[in-house]
């Protein structure tokens, strides 16, 4: 009966949405400020990627907003899997040499284009979320080849801490000398080069390390409940 | 047309999932459906047609014909958000897995929709 009754109310909203989108014309650009993005945003913010001086210059504010909203789902989690019970010690099976040995070889080199890819955010596709994914993976790898290792939890603490507090800082610190929140107050240097777009690199390697440590700390926590479950 | 096709499928399928699935983790795993979907249309609204990527890789590089960035930038935060609250949602089936033994929403009882 429900399973009729759903796919009754998913047809009627379908069909509002087929009218709805009929009438818009598909692959053609459609917003104004997004042709002004593209003309103006080089020379506006030095960056050469426009995604990141939406992300970063443009719409700064909107960012620092989504990172607080992935600060408190990640404390939300610690916060629901907190336990005060002390560790129970599980017999825990090895892996094999070869997926040891393989994680552990992996490791740095995923870590160091993790972090290739956040400092070059402002030229190539990329910059701090993909970034800070990418460092996480890494130490998901970790975590699937050798169980009994664990993140320090302190450590992650921190380090989140700190990259929202450069975010702030940085912002604040363009309040100060020119008035607006988050206003680009470094040069803006030449384009296509590494040390181009003022603040912006800064913020988005700060954004790389909040987002890295940010998903370490949830893989450790779901990790941890998970081996205490069973 | 494709684009919209395939990521209205998605937000269906997950929709559909929400509404009917008992079991707790299927739930989560179509609101995670639901989420891709509604990326994937974000990004379709952008699209050019025969547009590249809003970056000048090199200096020569001229401006026509270019992607929306504006919806790009979004989904580029909204991926990350999404598995940030994909974990949380998880953690509390954890926590209730853990209370009542069960992750059938049948069969838990203070809690029915």
């Amino acid at each position: 009966m429900r399973r009729i009754i759903s796919i009754l109310l998913l047809g009627i909203v379908a069909l509002g949405i087929i009218l709805t989108l009929v009438k818009i014309p598909f692959g053609v650009s459609k917003t104004k400020v997004g042709k002004y993005y593209i003309d103006k945003g080089v020379e506006e913010t030095g960056v050469t990627n426009i995604v990141t001086s939406v992300v970063v210059n443009y719409r700064g504010f909107d960012t620092l907003g989504e990172v607080t909203v992935l600060f408190i789902a990640a404390l939300g989690l610690g916060a629901v899997l907190s336990t005060r019970k002390k560790k129970v010690k599980r017999k825990v099976e090895p892996a094999s040499l070869i997926l040891y040995t393989g994680c552990r070889f992996l490791f740095p080199l995923i870590l160091l284009f993790g972090v290739y890819i956040f400092i070059h955010g402002h030229l190539t596709p990329g910059g701090g979320f993909q970034g800070g994914a990418i460092v996480a993976s890494a130490f998901l790898l970790i975590y699937l080849g050798s169980r009994e290792r664990r993140i320090g939890e302190r450590g992650t603490k921190a380090i989140e801490s700190l990259g929202g507090l450069i975010f702030v800082v940085v912002g604040l610190a363009g309040l100060v000398i020119s008035g607006y929140f988050l206003r680009n107050f470094l040069p803006k240097g030449i384009p296509n080069l590494l040390f181009s777009g003022g603040i912006i690199p800064i913020i988005y390697i700060a954004i790389g390390f909040k987002v890295g440590s940010e998903l370490a700390g949830i893989i450790d926590n779901l990790g941890g409940a998970v081996s205490r479950l069973s | 047309m494709i684009y919209y096709l395939g990521a209205f499928g998605l937000i269906f399928i997950g929709l559909y999932i929400v509404l009917v699935k008992h079991n707790l983790i299927k739930v989560i795993i179509g609101l995670s459906i639901l989420n891709t979907g509604i990326n994937l249309f974000l990004i379709s609204i952008g699209f050019v047609k025969k547009g590249t990527a809003p970056i000048f890789s090199h200096p020569g590089l001229k401006a026509i014909r270019m992607v929306d960035p504006v919806p790009q930038a979004l989904v580029l935060t909204a991926i990350v958000i999404g598995v940030a609250v994909l974990a949380l949602a998880l953690s509390l089936a954890i926590r209730l897995y853990q209370h009542y033994g069960t992750l059938n929403l049948r069969k838990i009882r203070e809690q029915k929709w």
